[in-house]
């Protein structure tokens, strides 16, 4: 168990910069997903927590020590990665047993059997233990390799994409039980990942890591209602949230280009909406629906249907529009539709900046 | 893909076979020979044409392995029929045993030649391996600086050939009193085969994933510890062939060894064509001390050859 903090951590390497004033503050106990593009920096921040990487500048701080001069050993972290999680050549138990088995720790070899049957247990791999890990599947091998995670009892785990390699069915199975191993263990977790659906899923916080800095942190629920800005808008949420260029002309929105009208509500709560600023209005596709009466036209450019809904495209002008529908919406692809938002959802970001105008104060 | 073979694409085939035969016999025609000589008796080692068909002897061998010298007279009864069956081969050459004063057979210099091939080798293999497995994993694994530079470096080392230093080498050896012993030689083939293995292991090591021992370093095992568990037994196919290579180099030098030694440390090299000068040629004892050179080569080559064609097509498999 551990709180991790990372204060105003630089990484540079060569004349690459990964990761520029990075601050991170990891309750003990939680699950934390830290969530970007490849490339953003979020392995960096991982390995320098890890102790595999030293910062350029900074400190990372473990239960309020500065952890500079550790070693990865030291450290007493677990790490599972994406792709060469384990250890060739050895058996899964043998792989479960590695880390029991350093000599910092000194486990007796009961010990070290009882704890390695009990992981095995609950990960139901017991049926695997006598097998080479070159001769397990891919889920079978991210299930022993936070096996050997699970098994060490470490103060924090760190966990690199694990379950990205993985087919649809069998990643959505597993983040279910991580998330359930997590909460029974009650452990903190640093969890990295590009997909937004693990993050939002799984984590208690999520830290949205862009080019090296940290967008913005909050639950889940934050992220995707009031994002700080339009890339977390645009990156969190699939579809995504629609954003439209326009501005506030008194108390409707207008945008500017494409000439059409939609009732705000929203004005009252945030300040420095004033008309004529320029603006980007954001609105999730849920919350853009279809009524006959409703003030704005637009064509049904595409559909897909995702069984319980359906995700249309509109075509307003020559901008689009996503709104996520119920399956039952009987829509053809060029049919004129008329569609409005829900005026309460609307976020506002500034134009020039791209800051939701809630987060600007 | 549908294995379709059309006719042309047969007959391709067995072209491409008869033309491996070819080749495979060319190359095994010499080593045929010499076995061959190996086990003929003297007057037929060097007819011509050369005799394929004859009843196979081991008196070379007893010969290679014994000090000789040349009946001026022929044998007694007496003496044929009191000397073991090993000894009435040599007689039968026209040769006696060279036997002390106590009586005791007196060996050949072959014996001791073969020892030191073996030590010199051998321990240069292991040095050469060892010290290129850990100089490559550093540059593998390590940001180091000037790292081009010193691989180049030591890649240049091989660029002249060696015998152009051999006076300098001979007259430094001399001084400090490293001529004619094992860890002259020994010494000599590390240097030579230290450049070979960096270049070598460092690519091997580079294939290896680097998160291996960092799930080690995180699991509480030292860099050295992670090193040994993790990492060497995944170099393993890259270290034996390497290993094969450095052994061969060190096991056939001639040219070094030569100028480098002449009794208490020669190796089998430069010894065994020495025999041809001395008294009158007797290629059969050359060939058997040949043919007992090739072995031990052929032995260790045999030994590592599923880790010889993995090195081969290394990094030509997806993992």
């Amino acid at each position: 168990m551990a709180h991790i903090q990372l204060k105003n951590i630089s990484k540079t390497f060569g004349n690459h910069t990964a990761l520029t004033g990075l601050n991170l503050d990891i309750a003990d106990g939680e699950f934390f997903v830290l969530l970007g593009e490849t490339g953003a920096g979020k392995t960096t921040t991982l390995r320098m927590v890890a102790g595999l990487e030293k910062p350029s500048e900074g400190q990372v701080f473990i239960d309020g020590v500065d952890v500079a001069n550790w070693g990865a050993a030291e450290r007493d972290v677990a790490l599972v990665l994406q792709q060469y999680s384990l250890y060739p050549r050895y058996t899964v138990r043998e792989n479960l047993e590695f880390p029991l088995k350093s000599k910092i720790r000194r486990i007796e070899p009961d010990e070290i059997k009882t704890r390695v049957d009990r992981v095995a247990r609950t990960l139901r791999i017991e049926h695997l233990l006598e097998r080479k890990t070159d001769r397990l599947s891919g889920g079978e091998m991210q299930r022993v390799s936070i096996g050997r995670a699970i098994v060490r009892k470490p103060r924090v785990f760190l966990m690199d994409e694990p379950l990205s390699a993985l087919d649809a069915k069998l990643r959505e199975a597993l983040r279910t039980e991580l998330k359930n191993i997590q909460m029974n263990l009650g452990q903190t977790f640093l969890f990295v990942t590009h997909d937004q659906i693990e993050a939002m899923s799984m984590g208690d916080k999520v830290g949205v890591l862009n080019h090296g800095r940290i967008v913005q942190t909050g639950t889940p629920y934050e992220i995707y209602n009031n994002p700080r800005d339009t890339y977390v808008a645009s990156f969190v949420g699939s579809p995504p949230m629609n954003l439209i260029d326009g501005k506030l002309v008194n108390g409707r929105a207008v945008m500017a280009p494409l000439n059409f009208e939609l009732p705000f509500a929203g004005g009252a709560k945030t300040s420095g909406a004033t008309d004529g600023r320029p603006l980007v209005f954001g609105i999730r596709p849920e919350d853009v629906y279809l009524e006959s009466g409703a003030p704005v036209e637009a064509r049904v450019h595409d559909v897909e249907n995702h069984g319980v809904e359906k995700i249309l495209t509109l075509r307003v002008g020559d901008a689009m529009l996503r709104a996520t529908v119920p399956a039952r919406t009987d829509v053809e692809i060029e049919q004129p539709v008329r569609f409005a938002w829900d005026p309460d959802k609307v976020v506002l970001f500034d134009k020039a900046s791209g800051i939701s105008l809630r987060h600007a104060g | 893909m549908a294995a379709v073979t059309t006719s042309t694409e047969r007959s391709l085939n067995k072209l491409a076979i008869v033309g491996v035969l070819i080749v495979t016999i060319i190359f095994l025609a010499p080593i045929y020979w010499i076995a061959s000589t190996a086990f003929k008796p003297r007057n037929l080692a060097t007819t011509i044409p050369p005799t394929v068909v004859f009843q196979p002897e081991i008196s070379p061998f007893v010969k290679l392995f014994t000090k000789r010298s040349q009946l001026r007279t022929a044998p007694t009864p007496e003496q044929y029929a009191a000397a073991p069956w090993w000894e009435r081969l040599v007689f039968d050459g026209g040769e006696k045993v060279v036997r002390s004063g106590r009586g005791e057979v007196q060996w050949s210099g072959y014996p001791n030649r073969f020892m030191n091939s073996l030590i010199v080798a051998i321990t240069s293999t292991i040095l050469a391996v060892g010290m290129g497995t850990f100089t490559a994993y550093g540059f593998s694994r390590f940001k180091i600086k000037g790292e081009q530079d010193l691989l180049f470096f030591i890649l240049s080392t091989r660029m002249l050939p060696p015998v152009v230093v051999a006076i300098p080498m001979f007259l430094m050896y001399r001084a400090v009193g490293l001529n004619d012993t094992h860890w002259g030689l020994i010494i000599l083939y590390t240097a030579f085969n230290l450049s070979f293995s960096v270049w070598l292991m460092k690519g091997f090591m580079d294939e290896i994933p680097k998160e291996y021992e960092e799930a080690a370093l995180v699991d509480g095992y030292t860099r050295i510890e992670a090193f040994f568990k993790i990492v060497l037994p995944e170099a393993a196919t890259g270290i034996a062939a390497t290993a094969v290579f450095c052994f061969i180099t060190a096991w056939n030098e001639y040219a070094f060894a030569l100028i480098m030694t002449n009794r208490r440390a020669q190796t089998a090299p430069p010894f065994i064509p020495s025999q041809v000068g001395s008294g009158l040629s007797d290629w059969t004892v050359i060939a058997a001390g040949t043919f007992l050179f090739l072995l031990p080569v052929a032995i260790f080559t045999f030994l590592l050859r599923n880790h010889l064609l993995r090195g081969m097509s290394f990094g030509a498999i997806r993992k």
